[in-house]
Order: C-alpha cells, then structure tokens, then sequence
C-alpha cells in the first residue's frame, strides 16, 4: 500500500464511519456536527485528487453555508431538547425505504456505467499546470453553457420558494417577536 | 519531498491543523491543573443578571433568520461561480461577461422580489 | 537497514523543515500578536479618550497581556449545569482552530535568505559529527518563502475558513442553553452570514485584475502594475466595511451589545474558553486586515511615489524635482517587505481601534439594511463597471 492509497482509505473510513454517526443520532445539532466532518474529509479526498477548486466549494458552500442553514432552522425549530428526533425515529421505515431505494438507484447506475480508464482532456498534470479554478472556468463557461445558466433559474425558484413559505408566517407588519 | 503525485502543498497546512488543535488541548489541560474547581448550584445557573432564570432558554425565534440564511446559501453559490469567472475574465471576453450578466439578471430578479416582499426589512 | 529508514528520515526532515517550522512559527506570532493586540486597543482608545490605559504590569503596562493570559489560565472553568456539555465545549475549539488554519496562505513578504543563516545552514555539516547521509540541514532551502503553503485557491481558502467561524458562534449559543447566549448567537451568525456575501462580491473586482485566486499571485499582479486600492476603491470600502462586520467588531459589535444583551453567545464561558473566543476575535481582525493589504494595498510591496515628469496633467506644476521623487522611492525600497507588510496590517489594525472609540453602535435592522441593501448591490455593481472597463480597455 502506497501513501495515496493510504489517504484515500483514511478519508473514505472516516467519511462512512461518520455517515453512520450523522444518521444514528438522536440530537439534530450532533447530527449536523458529524456531518461537518463528513464534508471535510469529501473536501479531503478533493484535494487527493488535485481538484482543489472543488474541495474549497466544498467546504465554502456544503460546510459554510448550507450546513449553516440547517443549523439555523434547528434553532428556529425551538423543540425541547428531551423531544429533538424522537418524532423522526418513529417513522424510520419511511426513510429507510427512501434511503433503500436511492442507494438502489445508484447502484444501478454504477452497474451499468463503464469505468473504462479513459484519460479527458484535463489530466492531473495539466490541471496543475493551468490550476484547477481555471480548468473549471474554461470548461464551465464554454462547454457547460447551458447548464450553468440553467442554475441560475434553480436558485431562483430557491428564493423565491423560501420567501413565499415563510411569508404566510411572518405577522403581517412590524413581528418583534425574538428579534 | 520525494517525487510524489500527492498535493503536498496541502501538507503544511494539514500540520496547521494539528498545531491549533494542540495548542488548545495543551492550554485547557495545563488549566486545569492550576485553575481551581469548585462550583456551587449559584454558579452553574444560566446568566440572567442575578435573577433565578425563567423559564426555558428555547423560545420561538423570528423567522427571518431563516430567510436570511437561505438567501446567504443562494447568494453564496453565485459568489463561488464568480471567482472562476473572474480569474478567466481577460480569456473568455466579452461572450463570458454576457453570459455571466444573464446569470447573475436571472439572479436579480429574486433579489428584487425579495426586496419588494419585505424580505430584507427587519422592522 | 540504513537503505530502508534513511528516506523515511529524508521525508520527516522534508516535513519539519517545509511544514512544521514555518507553521509553528507563524501560529506563535499571530497568538503572540494577538495576545499583544489586546494591549495596543486599550491603550489606544485609553489615550482616544484621554486616560492613560493599562499602566500598572510592567513598564508602560506591556506585560498587561501577560498578565491576563496568566489570570484567564488560572480562572475557574464553569460549564452551566443546564448546557450541553460537548457542543459547549466544542465551541470555543470551532471558534479557534479555523482562524489559526487561516494564516496557511498569508505571504509575508519576498523569499529571504534571512540574513544570510539559510545558505549557511545549507552546508553545515554539525560540525563534523553528523554523517552526511542522516544530515537534514542541506535540505534547507536557499530561500525561505514567507508563506506556510501558497495554495492555488488562496482566497477561496480563507472565505471557507472565515464562513466556519458561523459554527463556533451558533453551536456556543445553543450549547450554553441560556436566553442571552441563544439570542446573541444567532444574531452574530445571522450578521456574519450576510456580510459574508459583500466580502466576497468585493473581492471579485480584485480577482479579474489580478487573474488568479492565490494570494502570492495576487501580489505580483501588483508588482507589474500599481496597487488594486486605485482601481477597486469601492471593491475596498465594501470588504474592509464588511470585515469589520465579519469579525464582529465596533461598530457591528451587536453580539456583544453589552446593554442589550450582556455578552452575547459567550456570556456562558469563563476562563481559558472564554480567552478562545477572544484570540478567535483578534486572530480574525488580523487575517481581514492582512487581506486588505494583500489584495488593496499590494501586500509587502514598498510604497512608491509617482515619478513627476510622468504625470501628464500636473506634473509640471509640481514643486518637487525627478531626482527628489526617486531619492525617496529609494529609500522606501530599501525597508524589508515584511517591514512594509507588518506596517500595512498595523495601519489596519489601528483604524479598526480607532474606529471602535469613534462610532456608536448600529441598530440589528440598520446593520442588516446596510448588507442586503447597500452592500451587495454595490458589489454586485462594482463587478459589472470593474469586468467592462477591462474588457473594453482590452
């Protein structure tokens, strides 16, 4: 076993191990710290491959931002601490069967996808020579037009969805309420 | 170094990591050596300016605060778009300047709608 | 035997000399510095408002800090019999370790032979007493850049490090279980959260000049051409502006609006945990202010006056002489780039003081006006006039 591999065995452990923590806890805040620490060591296995750009997205959006998001609705949520998750431990079976099925898909996917060993245009060494932001660029911006357009679309619906929820919520001028 | 494919610039600051937690697990534990231990029912109580606490420390927070977090996300992900964007700028020319324009147009729009609803108020 | 551990050995003396001497160094300055900070603010706004300032540890008060940090060690350590005891004790760490991790990509200045000692460590051989196959010290380098690790994606690098600084501050609140805590957490998470947005909008306009996220890049883009402050003034304003809001300084200090309520999320803490948060806070206006002068105001690079007779419009009615101009830039460029560095962060660090004696503190819904409203817009435009102008002046 070479170095790499090592790495890669040590992020890959640590990122099932605390898969498992993040689902199995009872406490929501727990559960979004050990996911914390899940997306650092995918950001890790980023940086193995010398996808830099993608590891810093990965800790700048999933670990700065989105995580914080949902750190703020558990806040928001105000349940008493003795009742966090017991609702959600009730109804496993559902989840388990949405997770059930997902990892099916997946693995479906997987099974009928071939891994040939086809090199792209942008091997390690030349990704390190122009730098990986600038890989991205050059391909996102040309290549990914479209799609990447079409993300914009997405996070508008994003917005205006979360404005639209929660403004039947929000008293109708002036709620000072836990300001 | 040794000739490896590995990132090693990223060693450095591997070892960063490991400095900093160990400075703090160094200082906690020579504290407690020194520091003394001897709490009381008084001192263990939540702080609410010399009056027994009331109540619980959950409550109902406004949901703003939620508002605010999900356009941070939505906002964040534009500002990430914009840094390859940006390093590329001089290479993709006009055509990228449009193409992020209609981005970041599309973008505004919700920002606009948040602005109208209220969204950005806090009073 | 020899053949199996000596590139082992190679390897670990690689490690410490490129990763763990310069990192120790660095992580021991900033806390050092930062532990020194807490001195020059309160003599400084000491002497804003005419008092003295700490005067009574040490001459002039310089051993103040020491002072505290012993008092802090040795102060009780309480956790509140209602919190929850790992998130409490996590905070503090969250807060912490972040900060620290960002100083991997500041360059402090150009690559050094310091002085003369690294070409001389080069070829000691211990006096004769190591054999050359296990002596390290040829694997020294001629020149000692003054970076731990110039990463590609150095300012990507920091904004990630800066958004975790929204864990330490909601998991504090939360864990301390306690309405003042709970409340300033998630009023200081909700402001860093948004001024995140403007900072990084403003950093764009730097970006597409320089044309590179790293931060030694970013410096020598400014080298070949002149200091991005001229070009970016709004792109400055805008991210010095919400660094202060980031860090949680005065006046966007509403965390710890005392009046309002107390301490905000570390009203819990006590002792060495609370000095966490406190060297996170400095630590973090150390970080902004080196930033600012790395991306404004050309990092280590010396000042250099504009020569007159290369300024079309008014230079001829200057009072100064060529000669006069480029006899000072001389001597500018003689002080050492960490001098100029260490300078340019000082100035930041000053004006972030300063401005804490002079403004009174914002209202929550002024300071969130003031993000959503007027700071991102204003980056946002910043971006579209900075890529225009580039793009037509080709």
């Amino acid at each position: 076993m070479n170095l790499d591999q090592a790495f890669f065995l040590y992020f890959a452990a640590m990122i099932v191990v605390f898969s498992i923590v993040t689902i199995t806890r009872k406490n929501p805040v727990y559960a979004v710290m050990a996911l914390l620490v899940v997306f650092f060591h995918v950001a890790g296995l980023y940086v193995l491959l010398n996808a830099e750009f993608i590891a810093a997205l990965q800790v700048v959006v999933y670990a700065g931002a989105i995580l914080v998001l949902y750190l703020f609705v558990l806040m928001l949520l105000s349940v008493p601490r003795e009742a966090l998750g017991a609702a959600a431990h009730r109804r496993w079976p559902v989840y388990a069967l949405v997770g059930g099925a997902t990892t099916f898909e997946i693995a479906l996917l997987l099974a009928r996808s071939k891994f040939a060993p086809r090199p792209g245009p942008y091997p390690p060494d030349v990704v390190r020579e122009m730098g990986s932001t600038q890989a991205i660029g050059t391909v996102l911006f040309t290549e990914f037009l479209y799609p990447f357009e079409v993300i914009s679309l997405v996070l508008l619906v994003a917005m205006i969805g979360a404005i639209v929820l929660t403004k039947k919520w929000t008293p109708a001028q002036g709620g000072e309420e836990g300001r | 170094m040794p000739e490896t494919h590995l990132p090693t610039q990223y060693l450095p600051v591997l070892l960063l990591l490991a400095l900093a937690a160990g400075f703090v697990v160094i200082n906690l534990v020579m504290g407690s050596l020194v520091r003394p231990k001897r709490p009381s029912a008084e001192k263990l109580t939540p702080y609410e300016s010399g009056i027994p606490p009331i109540g619980q420390a959950q409550r109902r927070f406004n949901v703003r605060f939620y508002l605010v977090s999900m356009l941070f996300v939505l906002f964040d992900i534009e500002t990430v778009f914009l840094y390859p964007w940006a390093v590329l700028l001089k290479k993709l020319g006009m055509f990228g300047f449009v193409e992020m324009a209609v981005f970041i147009m599309i973008l505004l729009v919700g920002y606009g709608y948040a602005w109208k609803s209220g969204a950005l108020n806090w009073d | 035997m020899t053949d199996l551990i000596q590139p082992i050995f190679q390897t670990a003396a690689w490690v410490v000399i490129y990763a763990f001497v310069p990192s120790f160094i660095v992580m021991n300055a900033v806390l050092i510095a930062g532990a020194f900070l807490t001195y020059v603010e309160r003599k400084v706004i000491g002497h804003i408002q005419q008092r003295p300032g700490p005067n009574r540890v040490g001459p002039l008060g310089l051993l103040q800090p020491l002072a505290d940090g012993i008092k802090l060690l040795t102060k009780e350590d309480i956790i509140p019999a209602q919190a929850d005891r790992f998130v409490f004790v996590i905070a503090p760490f969250l807060s912490l370790v972040p900060v620290i991790m960002a100083y991997a990509v500041i360059p402090w200045g150009e690559p050094t032979t310091l002085m003369g000692v690294l070409p001389w460590l080069r070829v000691f051989d211990g006096w004769g007493y190591i054999p050359a196959a296990w002596n390290p010290f040829p694997l020294v380098p001629e020149k000692a850049t003054l970076v731990i690790s110039n990463l590609n994606i150095g300012v990507l690098y920091i904004l990630g490090m800066s958004g975790l600084s929204a864990y330490g501050i909601i998991l504090a609140g939360w864990g301390s279980n306690s309405k003042y805590a709970l409340l300033g957490g998630l009023r200081s998470a909700a402001q860093v959260i948004s001024y995140e947005i403007a900072m990084g909008l403003a950093i764009v306009g730097t970006l597409m000049l320089a044309g590179s996220l790293s931060l030694v890049d970013i410096v020598r883009a400014q080298e070949s051409s002149f200091w991005y402050v001229l070009a970016q003034p709004l792109g400055f304003l805008i991210f010095f502006i919400s660094g202060i809001a980031e860090t949680n300084r005065a006046p966007f200090d509403l965390p710890e609006a005392e009046s309002e309520i107390v301490a905000g999320f570390h009203t819990e803490y006590s002792g060495m945990r609370f000095a966490f948060f406190f060297m996170a806070e400095y630590g973090a206006m150390v970080i902004i202010s080196a930033m600012a002068s790395i991306l404004y105001l050309g990092g280590w690079l010396p000042l250099q006056l504009p020569i007159p007779s290369a300024l079309p419009a008014i230079g001829s009615t200057l009072a100064v002489t060529d000669g006069a101009v480029r006899a000072v830039n001389g001597a500018l460029m003689a002080v050492p780039p960490i001098v100029w560095m260490l300078s340019k962060i000082g100035f930041f660090l000053f004006v972030y003081i300063w401005l804490r004696a002079t403004f009174p503190r914002l209202r929550y819904d002024q300071l969130m006006h003031l993000g959503w409203k007027v700071m991102l817009p204003l980056g946002l435009a910043n971006i579209f006039v900075t890529g225009l102008v580039i793009l037509v002046k080709g």
